[in-house]
């Protein structure tokens, strides 16, 4: 079986915000209809996003650290959202796993974004549909485009490749060996939704100096060692030198 | 999580519809046993009426809570999973069946009625499950998680249902009005201990989820810096009632006099004053009105973790 899902790498992660303005670019214009974008120069700007980079502030000054997070929908292998859907709207495709949202039987009820835990699903005020990350099945289907592109838009769009995509159930993938490697993580593991997008923690790097580093015991010449100190009545380098 | 008006409406009138009938079935049934039948048509067709207006009142309600209403009859596809869609397939039976019950006491085919009643009442009780499952059965809402939620809806319903039969005999066969006096004082006060057996659970809670396991960062001290928008969004209107703690608390008190003690202390001394008893049951009304708020004022969803700072 197959599970799509994006390993998302926070220690590569700059907070650009290109993945964020791709998925509105290629969703809003997209046969599914547009994505509000209410007031987008205005006072109080608001709008339906399928992905949004978070910013976070991790210990305390001066030991701070800043995280960015982008966060989708995690298209969960136990999507809590989508038994609850009393249309059948919100379903989970068999072939590839990503949940999605038939725009044409949702009422709106809105009863799938009380039961994601993520925040992932985002009415959209305009058409008064849940709306949510499809990690773009009208890319990743279309076989107009070429191999290459058949990739999210986040992913495409990523300046720093901190985006990969594939299949998590395929152990040779390279989202599984990224997430085997580097210890990915799924968000919220207390609710058993079996996220199928990982994160990659931030990593450390940091040179560690060990003693044997600075001092060479194998230093057959000792010129590293100390050497032996002069005498008082010892000629000094002055004595011998005219500068 | 934000209280809408309509949920608040829709549970709050179904509950009362809900429990008018199930005080009429009680007595008739109880009538049946004894082999009597002690009730006028005419209280018989007002709790009838009553329970289809306010059950009818609470589904237009609801209505208003969809952002497609022309497409509620897809709701009724996913019962095998939804309590919602279970809901929306109960309601209508519900309603269906007690004009059955009432359209057979009114020509006068008693035996009928019963049965019908008694699949009604079936579905009365279905009906009480679904609406709290609803709420309980999201895991990680921790407050509506327990099956005080289902319990409570099932009381708060019936003493609401039972005070407005008890105003409706005491208008039209004063008879009745003592004996369902006592019903409405007894199943308020179950609902009261159950309701406070609630806020005492909830008070005890601890979140499961933190920013910690939010964002899967290993620290006590987490700070949002920006939630990826600077106006609002659908995550920070929906989540947030946005109201100050005051109000919170002032509903509290609010529901905590007005759901029982003030109508339970009306309905002493009313001494089968129907304009007192039906004062009782709009007092209590209010109180459930409030309390609904609370419930859903009360509940903290683990999405708000995500948005605690706009920038």
């Amino acid at each position: 079986m197959t599970q799509l899902a994006l390993v998302i790498d926070l220690n590569v992660c700059v907070g650009c915000h290109a993945c964020v303005t791709s998925c509105k670019q290629w969703n809003t214009s997209g046969a599914a209809g547009f994505l509000s974008d209410d007031n987008p120069y205005g006072a109080d700007p608001t709008g339906t996003f399928f992905n949004r980079v978070q910013t976070f502030e991790v210990g305390e000054f001066p030991n701070t650290e800043t995280v960015h997070f982008p966060k989708s929908c995690l298209h969960c292998e136990d999507p809590p959202c989508v038994p609850v859907c009393p249309t059948g709207a919100s379903y989970k495709r068999a072939e590839d796993g990503i949940v999605l949202v038939d725009y044409d039987k949702c009422i709106g009820c809105k009863y799938c974004s009380w039961a994601c835990p993520y925040g992932a699903r985002e009415v959209d005020e305009h058409q008064k549909v849940m709306k949510k990350c499809t990690l773009c099945v009208d890319r990743i289907d279309d076989a107009s485009l070429p191999e290459a592109e058949r990739k999210p838009a986040c992913v495409m769009a990523c300046p720093t490749s901190a985006r990969l995509f594939g299949d998590i159930h395929d152990p040779a993938s390279d989202v599984s060996r990224a997430i085997r490697d580097n210890g990915g993580y799924a968000l919220m593991p207390e609710w058993g939704t079996q996220p199928a997008n990982h994160y990659l923690p931030r990593r450390k790097t940091e040179k560690r100096l060990h003693p044997d580093e600075l001092v060479r015991h194998d230093n057959p010449l000792k010129v590293d060692g100390r050497l032996p100190r002069p005498a008082t009545g010892d000629p000094a380098l002055d004595d011998v030198t005219s500068w | 999580m934000r209280p809408a008006w309509s949920v608040i409406l829709l549970t709050t009138l179904i509950g009362a519809g809900q429990g008018l009938f199930l005080a009429l079935y009680a007595l008739d049934a109880w009538d049946a046993a004894r082999g009597q039948a002690s009730l006028a048509p005419l209280f018989v067709a007002a709790c009838i009426a009553g329970s289809l207006g306010l059950t009818g009142a609470g589904l237009a309600a609801s209505f208003f809570h969809l952002g497609h209403p022309e497409r509620a009859w897809r709701s009724a596809a996913m019962w095998r999973t939804s309590w919602l869609s279970r809901e929306a397939i109960v309601l209508p039976l519900f309603m269906a069946l007690v004009a059955l019950y009432g359209l057979a006491h009114w020509t006068g085919r008693l035996q009928g009625a019963l049965v019908a009643g008694g699949f009604a009442t079936a579905a009365c009780v279905a009906l009480f499950v679904c609406t709290g499952m609803i709420y309980a059965c999201l895991r990680f809402l921790q407050e509506w998680h327990t099956p005080l939620t289902v319990a409570n809806y099932f009381l708060l319903g019936t003493a609401s249902g039972l005070t407005a039969a008890a105003a409706l005999a005491a208008w039209l066969q004063p008879p009745l009005a003592r004996g369902y006096v006592v019903a409405a004082l007894l199943a308020g006060l179950l609902a009261y201990l159950g309701r406070l057996a609630a806020l005492a659970r909830n008070a005890r809670l601890r979140p499961k989820s933190t920013l910690a396991t939010a964002i899967g960062v290993k620290h006590p001290r987490i700070v949002q810096i920006a939630q990826g928008a600077m106006g609002g969004s659908f995550n920070t209107r929906e989540f947030f009632h946005g109201r100050p703690r005051e109000v919170v608390r002032a509903a509290r008190w609010t529901f905590l006099a007005l759901t029982f003690p003030v109508p339970g202390i009306l309905v002493v001394v009313s001494g089968s004053s129907a304009a007192l008893l039906g004062t009782a049951f709009l007092v209590q009304y209010i109180g459930l009105l409030a309390e609904r708020w609370y419930f859903f004022a009360e509940a903290r969803h683990p999405q708000n973790l995500y948005y605690q700072a706009i920038a």
